[in-house]
């Protein structure tokens, strides 16, 4: 089955998105995740979608609910390099993506993660690893 | 799946996932083909992945229905999504939405509409649901 | 019904130097005020393509029969040419509607004897001479169509520049209503510019937008969004004090965009934002209040 890698980069969780996803790929990232973030302490997590051309709703959604699973298991994450087509497509299916958190590209997402953790630095315990 | 370069109409099954994606594909195929934009084609494709995952999800799986387009001077694309399941009972309902809240989604049958030119929902509780979407250059 | 275009055929090739000149003359009393010399080429032209089309075989009946294409191609680009130099539909099919004098009372000397024939020939001309009218006048008004959208979509595109105010910093000044088709340039042209060269601050500046009602607010909001979707900030300034009544009157919710009166206030915020720190190294000119410099948080 069609399996998204997931990379850890010190504190941090990468994900790079570079298929065509199916339903059930894009559900079995989520579950990878949680458990990931869970298990490794992880305080930041980015999502790179620079290379996805079409974004529909179920993968708008999956995107939404990783960063709500994120911010509930403490770590705050990001999703990075949207291209314009998929923003302007997605605009007009009516999905706005309220609470994701989004940047340019992996750069300013690390920056992002990184202020993130350093205004809430006792959010999470550092004994986990 | 390759396009027969001369077809200009065909068929293909949307029963899997794996066929959603395949679909998807296919529709991206022939946008290309058809010359429109980037934007234009990204529209058309997620309008087809959301269309067939309809047809999937809730209609129990069913095909996709392809028609390359001449009118005059302008070409077009038009997709027919059709599945033999229940119906929609309430299309009123169905074809509903609050833009600005971004809450659930339901169908995705509005946010679809808004993708394409034109947009047409057949359905008869019981017996299946028939969505034609239509596309210009 | 019978497909005789047998004597329509031998009218063209026999009695053909005839049926020109009295398709010239017609022209010509019609006036119109066009020039001659390209009236007598177009009709050479085209007795020319509908003798080869019916030599293919051409349908009488059918004018989108594949023998007509020559025909077909000829009248699309005579049609093409005139919708570009401004004539209109009428005069379009009236060069091919003034063919069908000389052509009848051609048919009436070459089937003199021959009534029945004469009355089907007659009416099957007629009816093919209709088509190829039909035919000019549709590519005709889709050339305009064409043209017309060509134009519209360049002065869209001219009058929607997107300016690099700073590192990081574009602006987009927009004059004129903001439509959909607008907004749709505007976002693709914006996105692109952000995604090309890194920037985390677009201003949209409309001072230049006449008016501001529900669906202008919501082609800005899209807007918005998709900037924000991207991961880049926007901020709306040139919002007139009329144009701010008009929006809290109609209770129109602009959701958190930041919006500034006037560009360079949006500029200072942007900066601000951008992280940039802006002071100023020379004293201001005697008279003039010293503007205090804008620090960065």
């Amino acid at each position: 089955m069609q399996r998204i890698p997931i990379l850890q980069l010190g504190r941090n969780l990468l994900v790079t998105i570079q298929v065509d996803l199916m339903d059930q790929t894009a559900l079995a990232l989520q579950d990878d995740l949680a458990s990931r973030i869970e298990r490794t302490g992880a305080t930041g997590v980015l999502i790179d979608i620079s290379a996805l051309e079409i974004v529909d709703s179920f993968i708008g959604r999956m995107l939404a609910s990783i960063s709500s699973i994120a911010h509930v298991l403490g770590a705050s994450s990001v999703v990075v390099g949207m291209q314009p087509a998929v923003a302007i497509t997605l605009v007009e299916l009516g999905l706005s993506l309220t609470g994701v958190r989004t940047a340019l590209n992996v750069d300013r997402g690390m920056e992002m993660l990184r202020q993130a953790t350093e205004e809430h630095p006792d959010d999470r315990e550092s004994d986990r690893d | 799946m390759t396009a027969n370069p001369t077809a200009t109409e065909g068929s293909v099954p949307v029963r899997s996932e794996n066929d959603v994606v395949t679909s998807r594909q296919f529709v991206r195929k022939l946008a290309q083909q058809l010359g429109f934009s980037l934007v234009d084609q990204t529209k058309m494709v997620t309008a087809a992945s959301e269309l067939s995952r309809n047809v999937l999800v809730y209609g129990g799986g069913g095909d996709m229905e392809w028609r390359l387009r001449q009118d005059g001077l302008r070409a077009g694309l038009t997709l027919s999504f059709v599945d033999q399941g229940p119906g929609i009972a309430d299309l009123d309902l169905a074809m509903k939405d609050g833009w600005t809240t971004g809450g659930s989604l339901g169908k995705g049958l509005p946010g679809s509409k808004r993708l394409v030119n034109e947009f047409e929902l057949v359905s008869t509780v019981g017996q299946g649901t028939r969505v034609t979407i239509t596309r210009w250059k | 019904m019978k497909n005789n275009s047998a004597a329509f055929e031998t009218l063209l090739s026999q009695h053909r130097a005839q049926v020109l000149a009295e398709w010239q003359a017609e022209l010509a009393a019609g006036g119109g005020g066009r020039s001659l010399s390209t009236e007598v080429q177009g009709t050479e032209q085209l007795l020319d393509a509908l003798q080869s089309g019916l030599q293919a075989k051409g349908s009488i009946d059918n004018f989108d029969d594949k023998g007509w294409e020559k025909s077909r191609e000829f009248l699309a680009a005579l049609s093409r040419s005139r919708a570009a130099q401004g004539s209109t539909a009428a005069d379009t099919s009236r060069f091919v509607l003034a063919l069908k004098k000389p052509v009848f009372s051609g048919l009436q000397r070459v089937l003199a004897s021959e009534p029945a024939l004469l009355l089907h020939t007659v009416w099957q001309v007629s009816t093919l001479i209709d088509n190829l009218a039909q035919f000019t006048v549709t590519t005709y008004q889709r050339s305009r169509e064409e043209l017309i959208n060509r134009q519209q979509q360049e002065l869209l595109e001219l009058s929607t520049p997107v300016i690099k105010l700073w590192d990081g910093v574009l602006a987009v000044p927009m004059i004129g209503t903001l439509d959909s088709g607008r907004t749709q340039i505007v976002m693709e042209a914006l996105l692109q510019r952000i995604v090309d060269t890194g920037s985390t601050i677009a201003i949209i500046d409309i001072t230049g937008v006449p008016t501001v009602d529900t669906l202008v607010a919501q082609h800005l909001l899209k807007t918005v969004t998709a900037i924000r979707l991207m991961g880049a900030e926007c901020i709306v300034s040139g919002i007139r004090p009329q144009i701010a009544q008009t929006i809290v009157h109609l209770g129109i919710d602009l959701q958190g965009i930041i919006t500034k009166a006037t560009l360079a206030d949006a500029l200072q915020v942007a900066m601000k934002r951008a992280g940039f720190v802006v002071s100023r190294s020379k004293p201001a000119a005697a008279g003039a209040a010293a503007a205090p410099s804008a620090a960065a948080d």
